[in-house]
């Protein structure tokens, strides 16, 4: 204890509020930096790079819209996880939720696929967002009565659930006229989502995600059972103390996730995709775990965060195709900016400090 | 009282000076004390008393002032350093390793301990020697508050320490256990090692210290003879006005019976818990009943199940105005009108990382302060404001984290959520402990209106002069048995004492058996 030990963490007496909100900007301009720096070692010119990265996918009306539709599951998925986050309870298993999201929703306009009917885009949403939060049930379930660990049952289902997706896909969903192939029939025009902006893809379902967001925040900071959510999760005996069912909050919490990205799940089928694939998400799931904790949890940290990781979305398909990046390069990026982060949090709340070999130890 | 090199001051304090960022916790102290002198330090919570008593144990550095240890200079750079010396500390704030054992926390303050086993043996024999059983065997993680402490002090012993500081020892000792611990002071006094006593209970201060250096606000105020002073003229110095006093004036209110605990069973729920055996007792609309009672004899169980935080199988083992509520949580109960305290300030009692204005909210919600299902942040910004006016919290406003109070403050903040709230029986876990004096009379005070009132209320506290100045009807918890009720006027501080041991009719401690060993002179604990 009062030889060897040169470097001592010791956490800071007033972690300052200040940093805990630029923690994400920081990160985000560490992972910048360090994305330049892999571009000029690959042998890119990093300005370029840059521009093509950060700048040539989002300078047209279509690129912004495309950032727009990128956005719209993770700052929606992200927000529902903030619900279970803030009271502790882990779901990491939105891209299951999500998948069995698409997977229902995708059945309603399957099935109806002949009809034409007003009431089938409602439909299929509802569906989708009874079955993401069938799917986050079950950890739900099992936590609330066997206290099994949600986070390990909420991600092994998400196995499960792409490979149901997969599974009807390739059998009872797919296009009796489609030559074989694991997709289903394109959908009509009463089961997608209408254009807002012609020339782009950006469709009614990036409103309702805001609408989403808009409900996350005043539910999350205005309402008693958000309060009761942040109780739990900063000190769990003290919502024991004040009588709050912590049952209650976890299903709350799971369920949130589940109705999000089962949600999200519909807006992709019935938007950019039109069609039920065994594939249906670039990982939105697990982003939208690290656009929650970059927007600190906050409906409207997470709107901004969303767009940045819609960004590197982009960015990483831009790079592909204009640099002849790896398709990595999208995962590299978010693995920084979530490194980064807990990296800069972890200093917020902690100093390290070298010191000679005698000094305090108690 | 024998002095050795009564020339050479054990220890003496220059200038010691230590500045935080805000505040100035420590200004040019002096002192002096001398070997086998018992020297008291006297000061309201937040005086500075442990930040000074830090910097001779080598915690914290101090920005200026010098330290004589027996006449030479020294830079005590670390406790082990302090230790090598022959400094004990025995601290307020415990600060042992809670998954290790008894012996093992203490094997890691000592040199050379020969093995674990031969370290218990001296543990145990210590302990008896001074009248402070303890199991070596033990994990600190299942030890109460009290029996900690009892840890700290052995540690100290064991070491046969020159210089000795207790930071408020006594608050969970049974009058004859202060007794013979003082008994224990005075023979290590006797035998050369000095004493450092720091304490805010005047009459024991009286009692056992030769000298006392009163600071106040970080600067030393006086310096005292105890035999010529009086208990009304240190608290002078101390808190520099007269003592307030709370108003003794408590007209007989007819009360029915609010709170009634009938057969109460609970198994612990670890091995090393206490459990609760068939406690029956009731608490009437406008009293005040005090549950005495050493640490770690089944207060926090009997608290968690009264407080609805752990529910009891039996529903009408516990009921509030004859309504079974065994089966009810927390919330349930407090729909019901009940208010509650816990022992636990941060963590339980309040949220940490949460201002005074949401702390409010966590109990007080049930005041109009949700409508369909949204929080009016207003309405809860005004009652943590009258809270922090009735109670005088010291704080910047109510935005504030909690976390950034003194403990004190955090205890007026959340007792004073509890009783603005009215309720109509209200549980309150060590009321005042760690509270400085004035606030304690406020917090005591406003218990005793809400008596008048009609309220019924409960108090769990170690201090027995406080039981003793607000109580009407007394308890004692041992051993998991809860005592018959005794009227305040009618025992004494001894006979509580005794009882605190275990010894009351049906009491763990067989009467007779009691009756025998106190011939004998012996302590049974």
């Amino acid at each position: 204890m009062r030889d060897a030990v040169l470097i001592k963490i010791e956490p800071r007496p007033e972690p300052s509020r200040v940093m805990r909100y630029c923690s994400p900007l920081l990160a985000a301009l560490l992972m910048l930096i360090s994305g330049l720096i892999i571009f000029t070692l690959l042998g890119k010119n990093p300005v370029e790079a840059f521009h093509a990265f950060f700048v040539e996918p989002i300078n047209d009306f279509y690129g912004l819209g495309e950032l727009c539709i990128k956005a719209s599951p993770l700052m929606l998925i992200g927000t529902g996880l903030a619900v279970g986050f803030r009271a502790s309870i882990w779901n990491i298993g939105a891209e299951g939720q999500l998948a069995i999201g698409a997977l229902c929703g995708g059945a309603v306009a399957v099935y109806f696929n002949q009809s034409s009917s007003g009431f089938i885009l409602p439909a299929m949403i509802s569906a989708g967002a009874v079955g993401g939060m069938l799917w986050a049930s079950i950890p739900a379930l099992l936590r609330t009565k066997f206290n099994a660990n949600e986070i390990l049952v909420s991600l092994m289902l998400n196995y499960v659930a792409i490979l149901l997706l997969a599974m009807l896909v390739h059998g009872p969903l797919r296009d009796p006229d489609g030559y074989g192939f694991p997709q289903s029939v394109l959908f009509g025009e009463s089961a997608t989502l209408p254009i807002m902006i012609e020339g782009t893809r950006l469709h009614v379902g990036v409103l309702l995600s805001l609408a989403g967001v808009v409900a996350g925040w005043v539910f999350l900071e205005k309402s008693f059972t958000g309060y009761q959510i942040r109780v739990a999760g900063g000190a769990g005996r003290a919502a024991t103390y004040a009588g709050f069912e912590y049952n209650r909050l976890i299903w709350i919490g799971l369920l949130a996730g589940g109705l999000a990205a089962g949600v999200a799940g519909v807006m992709e089928i019935a938007g950019p995709i039109g069609q039920l694939l065994p594939s249906v998400s670039p990982g939105y799931g697990y982003a939208a775990i690290i656009v929650a904790f970059v927007g600190r949890l906050h409906p409207g940290g997470i709107f901004l965060a969303s767009l940045l990781m819609a960004l590197l979305y982009l960015g990483g398909e831009s790079g592909q195709m204009n640099l002849d990046l790896p398709s990595a390069v999208t995962g590299i990026f978010q693995g920084l900016l979530l490194f980064y982060l807990l990296a800069a949090d972890f200093l917020v709340n902690y100093r390290i400090r070298t010191k000679s070999s005698q000094q305090e130890g108690n | 009282m024998t002095l050795t090199n009564i020339n050479i001051p054990r220890l003496q304090l220059e200038g010691m000076t230590k500045i935080y960022p805000a505040v100035i916790a420590n200004e040019s102290i002096d002192m002096t004390i001398a070997p086998g002198e018992i020297h008291a330090v006297l000061g309201e919570n937040g005086a500075g008393k442990s930040t000074l008593m830090k910097m001779i144990y080598g915690v914290i550095k101090p920005d200026r002032g010098r330290i004589l240890w027996n006449g030479e200079p020294v830079d005590i750079t670390n406790p082990a350093h302090a230790r090598k010396l022959g400094i004990g500390m025995v601290f307020q704030h415990f600060s042992l390793f809670e998954t290790l054992s008894v012996a093992e926390n203490i094997s890691l303050a000592m040199e050379d301990y020969g093995s674990l086993d031969d370290l218990s043996r001296r543990i145990s024999e210590v302990s008896e020697e001074y009248g402070l059983p303890l199991d070596p065997g033990r994990m600190v993680h299942s030890l109460s508050v009290g029996i900690r402490q009892r840890v700290e002090i052995l540690r100290c012993l064991l070491q046969q320490p020159k210089l000795l500081i207790m930071d408020e020892p006594t608050s969970v000792l049974t009058p004859q256990a202060v007794r013979k611990m003082f008994a224990t002071l005075r023979r290590l006094a006797a035998e050369g090692c000095s004493i450092l006593y720091i304490s805010h209970k005047l009459d024991e201060i009286m009692e056992l210290c030769h000298s006392a250096t009163i600071i106040r606000g970080g600067k030393v105020t006086g310096y005292a003879v105890c035999a010529e002073e009086s208990a009304a003229s240190l608290a002078r110095m101390m808190i520099g006005r007269e003592l307030p006093t709370c108003s003794r004036k408590r007209p007989d209110v007819e009360g029915q019976e609010c709170l009634r605990v009938n057969r109460l069973c609970k198994i612990a729920a670890d091995q090393f818990g206490t459990s609760l055996e068939r406690v029956s007792f009731s608490v009437y609309s406008g009293e005040i009943v005090g549950l005495a009672g050493i640490s770690g004899n089944g207060q926090q169980e009997l608290l968690y199940a009264l407080s609805g935080e752990r529910p009891v199988a039996d529903r009408g083992a516990i009921t509030i105005d004859g309504e079974s509520v065994g089966h009810l949580n927390a919330a349930q109960r407090r729909e019901l009108g009940l208010g509650f305290v816990p022992e636990e300030r941060l963590g339980r009692g309040a949220v940490p990382g949460m201002s005074l204005s949401d702390n409010g909210i966590l109990t007080a919600h049930r005041h109009g302060m949700v409508r369909k299902g949204l929080l009016d942040f207003g309405r809860a910004k005004r009652f943590a404001q009258k809270c922090v006016t009735d109670f005088t919290v010291k704080c910047g406003s109510v935005d504030d984290l909690i976390t950034s109070l003194s403990g004190g403050n955090i205890q007026k903040f959340i007792t004073g959520r509890e009783i603005l709230q009215q309720p109509k029986l209200l549980i309150v876990s060590q009321p005042t402990w760690g509270v400085d004096i004035g606030a304690a009379n406020i917090i005591r005070q406003a218990m005793i209106d809400l008596r008048n009132n009609g309220s019924a209320v409960l108090v769990v506290s170690e201090e027995l002069d406080e039981l003793f100045e607000i109580c009407d009807r007394l308890l004692v918890i041992a051993r998991g048995r809860v005592s018959p009720s005794v009227k305040v006027e009618k025992t004494s501080k001894e006979e509580i004492g005794l009882w605190m041991s275990g010894m009351f009719p049906g009491g763990p401690v067989d009467t007779n058996k009691a009756r025998e060993l106190q011939s004998e002179g012996c302590c049974v604990d």
